[in-house]
């Protein structure tokens, strides 16, 4: 398995700078766990914080900082991680985190026509993050988006005109896209899709309308 | 930095001594290197902890974690960047940052392991630094609002007035640049 579509570069040095808000962060950082070519672009833009870093001067730390540090330091051992083992889980970390399971335990909620979705809470609340379950040869449901669209396939493919996006594959897509992603005839396709939270507006009278209005 | 002061190199060696064997004297010359450093990176996002506490934090955690360190990944400087800006996260955000998993049975890891080599010009932040200093205006802005304000891209935008799209191809081209430098571009 290759990956053909991976996170852009402002995606990543956003990530690497710790300046991408959590919704976002869910699907770079499960596109990283698949993907070992984007893992070195990432240490590469970490890279450019070290040298920040290090560009930095600034005060000496107050008078007896060192002491206070050294008496914190014991000869404790390094927390290395031992955890249970899942077999060959579908759901990488971080994302199986926030899932609380794999994807057998997943409790789909129906959208109709045969896919469903399950809402995925963050502290973020300028995105929505959520996994989908297309039927295979179906369309992804109301993916209409005012903003950023990240779309991560997890299992099955879909295709979007020519392109194909499989496990690991990424899929940035903006406003300006207009864009019909459906799932490849042989399988289900499980995806994670991220996008800006939908705005919220004050007015009643505008929140009434907005469904209709598609907005 | 003059001539005469620590190197990345030694920077890195005097980590993986403390990684190895928990000399504390190599740890306190990182200490006297980095605090400066790290306070000032603290001190740059408002918020109720201070910045003596946050780098004092990030220093124990580089004590604590230094046998995790891999030479191969970057270098030290790079490596104590991640671990002070996700305790700055914790400390000002309500958000978490969400990271992949070595030990993950779904990791994926690298088939090509002599991959890890090619990071050597990692070591050197000097050259990066410089990479850096030679970016266009704009370009260095962008990052300097990302990592040391840790401003989002639409902050960035409205910050500085240009459309996000501007904000995403100046982070691109600068990225484009200093991979050159960073990745070692052998040419």
């Amino acid at each position: 398995m290759t990956i053909a579509h991976h996170v852009s570069d402002d995606l990543l040095v956003s990530y690497a700078a710790g300046a991408l808000s959590e919704g976002w962060s869910i699907a770079v950082a499960t596109h990283l766990a698949l993907c070992p070519d984007c893992r070195q672009r990432s240490s590469a833009a970490e890279a450019i914080g070290g040298a920040i870093l290090e560009g930095l001067g600034g005060p000496a730390p107050e008078a007896g900082s060192w002491e206070t540090v050294r008496a914190r330091l014991t000869s404790a051992p390094a927390e290395a991680g031992q955890r249970p083992v899942i077999k060959s889980p579908t759901l990488p970390q971080p994302l199986r985190g926030y899932v609380g399971s794999d994807l057998d335990g997943v409790r789909w909620q129906m959208l109709g026509k045969g896919a469903s979705q399950l809402r995925i809470k963050t502290g973020d609340r300028r995105t929505q993050v959520r996994l989908l379950r297309i039927p295979a040869g179906k369309p992804v449901p109301e993916h209409t988006h005012g903003g950023r669209e990240l779309t991560l396939v997890l299992a099955g493919a879909f295709h979007d005109g020519e392109a194909v996006f499989a496990r690991g594959d990424i899929e940035d897509a903006d406003a300006s896209l207009t864009h019909t992603p459906t799932a490849t005839a042989e399988a289900d396709c499980i995806c994670l899709a991220v996008t800006d939270a939908p705005l919220r507006f004050s007015s009643w009278i505008v929140r009434l309308v907005q469904p209709i209005l598609g907005i | 930095m003059t001539a005469d002061g620590p190197t990345d190199k030694s920077m890195t060696e005097l980590l993986l001594a403390v990684g190895r064997s928990l000399d504390i004297d190599a740890f306190e010359a990182l200490f006297r290197h980095f605090s400066p450093r790290v306070k000032t990176y603290m001190s740059r996002s408002g918020g109720s902890a201070s910045a003596e506490e946050l780098m004092q934090e990030t220093m124990v955690a580089v004590w604590r974690k230094a046998s995790l360190y891999d030479p191969s990944k970057g270098a030290a400087s790079t490596w104590i960047f991640a671990i002070a800006r996700n305790l700055r996260i914790d400390a000002y955000r309500r958000e978490r940052r969400p990271e992949f998993d070595f030990n993950d049975p779904a990791f994926v890891p690298d088939a090509d392991p002599a991959a890890d080599m090619v990071m050597t010009a990692f070591e050197d932040a000097g050259r990066v630094q410089r990479a850096m200093a030679s970016l266009p205006e704009d370009q260095a802005a962008v990052l300097k609002l990302s990592f040391f304000e840790d401003q989002s891209q639409s902050a960035i935008a409205t910050a500085l007035n240009v459309p996000l799209g501007t904000v995403k191809s100046r982070m691109r081209l600068a990225f484009v640049k200093l991979r050159a430098v960073i990745g070692g571009d052998p040419s």
